[in-house]
């Protein structure tokens, strides 16, 4: 039932690596993650990768195999080429640790320059009523495992360093999306212009909706037509469209 | 397997946060699918359509068959006073145009804009001809990177302008595909060239109705879709054609090009309308 | 030694799922200084892999539902040995728990009129769970990780800087609690990522670490639930109750070697799906037991017309109780008629028509055909009996989730009591809101008790936990051979699975906690090579003496109690029995590291609680000294 498959693992740290070759039995129906455990656990106690659910839930496992940005737990041996050796990268965006594992900081420090929820005042808890054909948008996003793929992805930050300065990535372009979306959000009551600040702070002109992000999503979420190109419209309307700001008030 | 005396208990001690650095990985890309097929393609295409287009703008003629009344898009509406008798059936709101001046030098940077503003087309071109990137997780050539965020990229945000503008001529182009149902003898016809119309103005409409920002404007732009049904209607439907929004970018772009050919193979008497009815 | 990264807090939460960030939550809001420390990254906690719902008595589809009827309903699934008080608070508490969820961002199904949609679920009277299609936990953790920027925000907008008064600390471990005298004084952990030491003085700890999944073989849960929290609560004193009781839900996939373990959920039974074993027999008609003889058909005629007139014909016997179907399972398996990968069929390919498969169950659908190749409208799954839930955990006082150690609480799985021998599916996510709340608040109202007299870390406990920490890296093996971290922990799977699993025997246990003195003494000597930054050998050797020792609490405990009930299925002792209802199994760890077992009483259930039950019903589970005179 086990066939010998060559890996190529790339090891080593912020200071530099190189890719490793590893000779490993595989297993009818493994996944990837499946055989980089074994590898740990016969060839190579302290090769480095994170992982938690196995399930394709948790979105912890991220890295890249045969240079596509991947779940470990979700990507199966069955669908690799046979014939070649299987690459595995970590994530090529974020700054190594060590191995498979990459500091993915930059990712939590976005999503706390996101203004947060603003609950409707003088709603009480247990009155808040919402139509389901309200939540759905924002429920679709918020189907987010935060893998951190599509960040990892997306060429703006992938390719140019320099952009994670003023650019917040897909995830959290998103994210303002789900927010804007959210029906009983009271940003606008609080002052709070969401759109602008998709714009202004987290670069949302910088996406050239290329829609890498909605290629490697593993939930399949469609990042950039429902909620890039959405937001990218509503900007159109605070910015760039006088006729539509005048019917803006339309809107709600 | 054995104790390494090599590492010490206390740990080797790693760099501090600010100074990591990526993997220093050295290829360009580890794919090993053929990523580089797709952009070639759209390059191809792309450059097949400009070309044609460029040279079918400049010809100045067998654009209009008069005997069934067929108008190519590209020509439409004809508003030059140049313009072959009978195809300006808007009027000749303006003078006649010099030679070198294409007839329909209105129209068709309105097409050529919406176009190329659409949000799949500049997914499309970025990816074949800035090679911004050229596939996914492909680093791209290109030192800096500034996106939509400054001028000439910044006017992608004019779409919904080009997508009012293109719908008006919309509405002329299925004008023309009824006005070519009814041919210069009087009466209801249908020809090889009126389906061919019809097919493309179909094409034209899937097209501009699956936009975003035609998805926007029924009721993407909306906050609570329960208050407005009629167009969470709209909306849904639309999204659903949203979804092919691709497929029907290329469709139409082909269809025009070969509505086009047909009636510049017509109009040039290279072949001979196939007539089904009158 | 150098110098140890140090931090100050009143409050450590220990654990970032839904308890742990619920508790950092309420004692943030209450003033209090409070450090979220995380072994995973912020986010990743296995409460993502919830998928049901969050049971609390709203009432919004059914109106008559109360925390009365939640509470009966929860005392029932854990046959009445659960702590009355805990069940009480937690049905009185979830609904407002849940709306709280609202005020911070959460988006849940909604019903017409729109109110939060609630679902049936197995042993809840009422449509009961508030869910978010089958992703209830990712929902959960998401707003309560929102919950925490937002406070940080507010932070950050009064005196520029988010981690003013919390901070997480992610890809940290914490490894051992500090004492000053009998109060806790702080912790000793380290990151992950570097290896390197550090250590929070603070007078209030909450352990909110989850299960202990992964001392089993094959289960449901994630690479976190080493039973962290129950090993640092038995090492500091405190005591763990209900530790024999081990959830095992009867339908896990079993194949590919990769998902063995994963969930598949209950209503592919309720929805027609049938077991089979190799010889094509549907089994479970040999194993319904006398008492639900009158409940369950006896023809697959019968079984099959239920669900079209489920008034005029008995229940199918797949619909049995979970350990009542896991133990069919593990009999069909034994005996040699098991499908290819050692679990039998659960078949609805041939049972209901593709479509309806795929519009009923999208999950399993996509599960079965992204992870392990099979068609469900087409073909049989695999399935088999997988580790679930942890009902056993820290022995806390119900209003405050405080421990018997001063300054120790707990919330969540790791905590004991709430819910007796058997969990009802939904009562996990509101228990980590309605404890992790208290927990919050115990915590909070205790640090502000001390005032200025807090307990204080000694420098030798930080330094003698430092070295209990780094010793894989020097392993004194005494001439033995250098243990794998790796492969002691499979055979501490796998002998916890064969011995200590779904159904228990005397003599097999026995042999299980001869294994685990064992593997006590050979994990001494595993030895780690390589460096300390983000070296999962070395973090797996001190993942594994936890599992080690709460393995053994379960062994013990398992091993004590001569009765079936819930969670705990002896083959030698097959009934239920009233005797051993109000009997708890405490089990402490003496300082050399060896656990004890001992029995305490079950405080008697408050009159205006036993009340809501009937006579007859409490009649199955009391002895007869126990059932209140007069009440019939």
């Amino acid at each position: 039932m086990g066939t010998q498959r060559r890996f190529r693992i790339w090891r080593g740290d912020t200071d530099g690596g190189d890719f490793v070759d590893f000779d490993v039995e595989v297993n009818d129906g493994e996944v990837v993650l499946d055989v980089i455990h074994r590898l740990q656990a016969t060839q190579a106690p302290d090769l480095a990768v994170r992982w938690n659910c196995k399930a394709g839930k948790c979105g912890s496992c991220s890295a890249e195999v045969n240079g596509r940005p991947r779940l470990l737990c979700m990507t199966r041996m069955s669908t690799l080429p046979p014939h070649q050796p299987v690459t595995v990268t970590p994530m090529r965006t974020f700054p190594v640790i060590r191995d498979l594992v990459t500091d993915v900081s930059y990712n939590y420090q976005k999503a706390r320059e996101i203004q947060a929820f603003l609950p409707p005042k003088g709603v009480q808890p247990g009155e808040y009523r919402m139509q389901q054909v309200d939540v759905e948008r924002s429920q679709e996003f918020r189907k987010c495992i935060e893998c951190f793929l599509c960040q990892n992805t997306c060429h703006v930050i992938r390719d140019h360093e320099d952009n994670k300065a003023h650019f917040s990535g897909p995830r959290f372009l998103m994210r303002i999306a789900e927010l804007d979306m959210h029906p009983l959000d009271a940003a606008d009551e609080e002052g709070v212009d969401r759109k602008r600040a998709a714009q202004d702070e987290h670069g949302l002109g910088f996406c050239n909706i290329t829609k890498c992000c909605t290629e490697v999503c593993p939930e399949h979420i469609k990042i950039t037509d429902n909620a890039l190109i959405p937001m990218k419209e509503r900007v159109v309307s605070l910015r760039f469209d006088p006729l539509a700001r005048l019917l803006r008030r339309d809107r709600r | 397997m054995t104790t390494t005396s090599s590492s010490p208990p206390s740990g080797i001690v790693p760099p501090s946060r600010t100074q990591r650095a990526r993997a220093a990985i050295s290829a360009r890309t580890l794919r090993t699918d053929r990523w580089w097929v797709s952009p070639l393609v759209t390059a191809i295409v792309l450059g097949v359509f400009v070309v044609y287009t460029g040279v079918r703008l400049f010809m100045r003629n067998d654009y209009w068959v008069a005997e069934y009344h067929y108008l190519t898009p590209l020509y439409s509406p004809c508003l030059s006073a140049s313009c072959a008798p009978g195809s300006s059936h808007l009027g000749t709101l303006l003078p006649a145009f010099p030679l070198a001046l294409p007839l329909p030098i209105l129209i068709f940077p309105i097409l050529a804009g919406f176009r190329a503003s659409c949000y799949y087309y500049r997914k499309a071109g970025y990816r074949a001809f800035l090679l911004s990137p050229p596939g996914c997780a492909v680093t791209e050539p290109g030192m800096r990177y500034a996106g939509e965020t400054r001028f000439p990229l910044i006017l992608q945000n004019l779409h919904r302008y080009f997508f009012y503008l293109a719908s008006a001529l919309l509405l002329i182009n299925t004008y023309d595909a009824v006005l070519a149902f009814f041919p210069a003898n009087g009466g209801f016809g249908i020809g090889l060239g009126s389906l061919v119309l019809l097919i493309n103005v179909a094409m034209l409409w899937l097209y501009s109705l699956s936009c975003h920002a035609c998805r926007h404007i029924f009721g993407g732009r909306l906050k609570h879709f329960s208050k407005h049904p009629i167009q969470y209607w709209f909306w849904t439907q639309l999204s659903k054609l949203n979804g092919r929004h691709m497929q029907f970018a290329w469709t139409s772009l082909i269809t025009v090009m070969l509505t086009d050919f047909y009636i510049m193979a017509v109009a040039a008497g290279w072949i001979a309308d196939l007539r089904l009815f009158n | 030694m150098t110098e140890i990264e140090r931090h100050d807090f009143d409050v450590v939460v220990i654990g970032a799922g839904g308890a742990g960030l619920r508790a950092a939550i309420e004692a943030r809001e209450l003033g209090k200084r409070t450090a979220v420390v995380c072994k995973s990254l912020f986010g990743k906690a296995h409460t993502v892999m919830a998928e049901g719902g969050i049971a609390a008595s709203m009432g919004n589809v059914n109106s008559r539902d109360s925390w009365q009827v939640h509470f009966r309903d929860t005392m029932r699934g854990g046959k009445f040995l659960n702590n009355w008080r805990m069940a009480e608070l937690h049905a009185k508490e979830a609904p407002q728990r849940v709306w709280e969820l609202e005020t911070y961002g959460a988006l849940f199904d909604r019903t017409k009129d729109g109110k939060i949609s609630q679902r049936n679920f197995g042993g809840h009277q009422y449509p009961r769970l508030a869910h978010v299609g089958d992703r209830t936990g990712l929902e959960l953790i998401r707003t309560l990780q929102q919950k925490i920027v937002s406070l940080q925000q507010e932070d950050f907008d009064q005196c520029g800087d988010y981690e003013a008064n919390l901070t997480v600390f992610a890809e940290c471990v914490i490894t051992d609690l500090l004492k000053d005298g009998d109060a806790i004084a702080g912790a000793l952990g380290y990151w992950r990522e570097t290896g390197r030491f550090i250590r929070f003085d603070a007078p209030a700890v909450v352990l909110a670490t989850g299960g202990i999944g992964k001392a089993f073989k094959v289960t449901s849960n994630s690479w976190e639930y080493t039973g962290d929290g129950h090993a640092l609560a038995l090492r500091c004193g405190a005591a763990l109750i209900n530790m024999e009781f081990v959830q095992f839900h009867p339908t896990g996939m079993v194949w590919p070697p990769s998902v063995k373990g994963i969930l598949v959920t209950e209503s592919v039974r309720g929805d027609g799906g049938v077991l089979r074993n190799s010889d094509q027999d549907r089994f479970m008609f040999g194993y319904i037991p006398d008492v639900f003889k009158d409940q369950y058909a006896t023809s697959e005629q019968e079984a099959d017309r239920w669900y079209d007139d489920p008034d005029n014909n008995r229940r199918p016997p797949e619909l049995l109780p979970r350990d009542e179907v896991a133990r069919a399972i593990n009999s069909e398996v034994k005996a040699g008629r098991g499908s290819p990968h050692g679990g039998v069929f659960l078949d609805v390919s041939t049972r209901l028509p593709a479509e309806t498969v795929k519009k009923r169950l999208p999950s399993m659908y996509h599960q079965f055909k992204e992870l392990a190749d099979v068609d469900i409208t087409t073909e049989p799954m695999e399935v088999g009996p997988t580790c679930h839930y942890m009902m056993g955990g820290v022995e806390v006082d119900p209003d405050t989730a405080a421990a018997s150690v001063p300054g120790l609480f707990a919330a969540g799985e790791v905590a004991g009591g709430m819910h007796g021998s058997n969990r009802l599916g939904g009562n996990s996510l509101s228990d980590l809101l309605v404890f992790g709340r208290r927990a919050g608040l115990g915590a909070a109202t205790y640090v502000d008790t001390l005032g200025s007299r807090r307990p204080l870390v000694r420098l030798a406990d930080v330094e003698a936990a430092a070295q209990r920490a780094i010793s894989p890296f020097r392993a004194d093996t005494d001439g033995d051979i250098a243990e794998s971290a790796y492969l002691l922990h499979q055979e501490l799977q796998q002998a916890m699975n064969d011995l200590v699993g779904i159904i228990r025997k005397a003599d097999e246990m026995e042999l299980a906690l001869k294994k685990l003195g064992e593997l006590r003494r050979r994990a001494d000597h595993v030895a780690v090579e390589g460096h300390r930054q983000f070296n999962p050998g070395w973090h797996l050797a001190l993942d594994l003496r936890n599992m080690i020792a709460v393995s053994e609490c379960v062994a013990r405990a398992a091993l004590a109690r001569a009765e079936s009930r819930g969670g705990h299925t002896r083959d030698d002792y097959p009934e239920m029995d009233p005797e051993w209802r109000h009997v708890l199994l405490r089990c402490t760890q003496d300082a050399d590291g060896d656990v004890r077992v001992e029995r305490t009483m079950q405080i008697p259930m408050r009159a205006d609680l036993v009340d809501l039950f009937e006579l007859d019903e409490l009649k199955k589970y009391f002895t007869a000294d126990e059932i209140p005179e007069g009440t019939d």
